[in-house]
């Protein structure tokens, strides 16, 4: 076990109304360490000083939840890609480094307290049409609804996005996209969520556009950052259904 | 009507508009190259001015370049207009940024189509504006019963100063790799994405971004060095 000495600049501001600034601390930590109990460690040394703790939200730690939500040294969770913050262990840096940490930027995730930003904008796409609106039961047999597997494989890889906006905080754009297409596609592509497929994604789209989330310029960089490493093939369905749904259907949302 | 104007002030809507108009104008960018090459041919201009007057005296082909001024246009300024929303979507920008996950092309796409539309208008003011507002000598040719503006004197005029042949040539640069990542950025805007045609799509797209402004570059090179 070696011992580990960094420094880090982390991003402290008090709420939504203070403009922010860097601050530098020391922390001693060990390469087996995860990100966030280094982080832990250096809360720890902070409140053992009466100084205020760093906040930043996280919940499973085991890398399934999306509560944790920082870029470390430019990068949404870190250098390690296809991995959450809480998922990536402190041997992925060498003692002596400098670690800069910073929330999520965008307008539509706005900072609540250092590193922790409100990400209720998701929730409220999820809420216009991410869902099954009817009571679909027990769970069915296996085999009772048979579902070709190319198409099961690509809604589960749809339904592994952990809604940790990792993507907006990677796009330059601040677009929301990525995660939007991932929730159409991964309700879509199976027969219980196809039938309301058509009107879901023209809802979602809407919700997202009033949500102030910027538009996709095809850089691919959400899914290079994504922790679930969904692809922009996603995106690319999401566009041809929305179309389809505005000039195909006589529904309008 | 309300749907239709809810579409196209909707993200996607608005990048569908993008994604036409800039594939209409890498239609265009085969068109200009095909007849401007003619000013390759060693015939002291004569495929090419007469090129130029079937051009701009073909009633078809004036109406097409209307659209071409629209789609132009409308290009460059719903691009603005998404560029600058997108940018206060962001917000704030990070300390630190590695660069390391996406393109410079296509992080930078609004500064290459800025600088293609200075060289748009450079160009335009140029040769445009000379043949549709100045004075350019005409020119009898045989075989063909009217005379015809001597378009091709004007290209061997400009492109003997050094500085009009650079300006071209960092107006090229600008649209190769605006095309780099707009080619096949337009196909997938479209929704067009497919294991088996997009491979193709992004290498079309590459060998396109390459070659075209390439072929474009000769032009001036080989009439600042050759002519």
């Amino acid at each position: 076990m070696s011992d580990m000495n960094l420094t880090l600049k982390v991003w402290r501001q008090k709420n939504n109304n203070d403009s922010g600034r860097f601050e530098s601390y020391q922390v001693a930590a060990n390469e087996h360490m995860s990100f966030l109990e280094m982080l832990d460690v250096l809360n720890q040394t902070l409140i053992e000083k009466k100084e205020e703790p760093v906040a930043f939200e996280h919940d499973c730690r085991e890398g399934i939840c999306g509560a944790c939500s920082m870029v470390i040294n430019g990068r949404p969770h870190g250098p390690q890609g296809g991995t959450t913050t809480c998922q990536l262990h402190m041997r992925h840096f060498k003692s002596g480094d400098t670690i800069t940490i910073e929330p999520w930027r965008a307008k539509a995730f706005p900072v609540i307290k250092d590193l922790v930003v409100d990400r209720s904008s998701f929730d409220r796409i999820i809420q216009a049409g991410g869902y099954i609106s009817v009571n679909t039961g027990q769970a069915q047999d296996g085999n009772a609804i048979p579902i070709e597997k190319d198409l099961a494989l690509q809604a589960f890889d749809a339904a592994t996005c952990i809604g940790c906006g990792a993507c907006v905080a990677a796009c330059p754009n601040a677009s929301a996209m990525l995660f939007t297409s991932a929730k159409v596609s991964h309700l879509g592509l199976l027969p219980q969520g196809e039938v309301e497929h058509s009107k879901r994604v023209q809802s979602m789209v809407k919700q997202m556009d009033e949500e102030g989330f910027g538009m996709c310029s095809n850089t691919g960089a959400c899914e290079v950052e994504c922790p679930k490493e969904i692809s922009i093939t996603n995106i690319a369905r999401m566009n041809r259904t929305y179309m389809g749904s505005v000039f195909g259907s006589d529904k309008t949302v | 009507m309300s749907w239709v104007s809810n579409f196209l002030t909707s993200s996607i809507g608005k990048k569908l508009i993008m994604s036409l108009t800039g594939l209409f104008l890498i239609s265009f960018l085969v068109v200009h190259l095909a007849g401007n090459l003619q000013l390759l041919a060693n015939d002291g201009g004569k495929s090419f001015n007469v090129y130029a007057y079937f051009m701009t005296h073909n009633p078809f082909i004036k109406t097409i370049s209307f659209g071409l001024y629209a789609g132009i246009l409308l290009h460059a300024i719903q691009g603005i207009l998404i560029a600058l929303k997108n940018r206060s979507a962001k917000g704030s920008r990070y300390a630190v940024s590695t660069g390391a996950n996406a393109s410079f092309a296509s992080k930078n796409m609004a500064l290459l189509g800025t600088l293609i539309f200075a060289f748009l208008l450079i160009h335009m003011g140029d040769f445009w504006f000379k043949m549709k507002f100045g004075a350019v000598d005409m020119v009898a040719y045989d075989g063909i019963d009217y005379k015809v503006q001597d378009l091709y004197d004007k290209v061997l005029t400009s492109f003997k100063n050094p500085l009009v042949v650079v300006a071209y040539l960092v107006g090229l640069i600008a649209l190769a790799l605006h095309l780099l990542h707009g080619f096949q950025s337009a196909f997938q805007t479209l929704g067009l994405n497919h294991k088996k045609y997009t491979p193709f799509i992004k290498g079309m797209g590459v060998i396109f971004s390459i070659l075209v402004p390439i072929a474009y570059a000769i032009i001036p090179i080989y009439f600042f060095l050759f002519k």
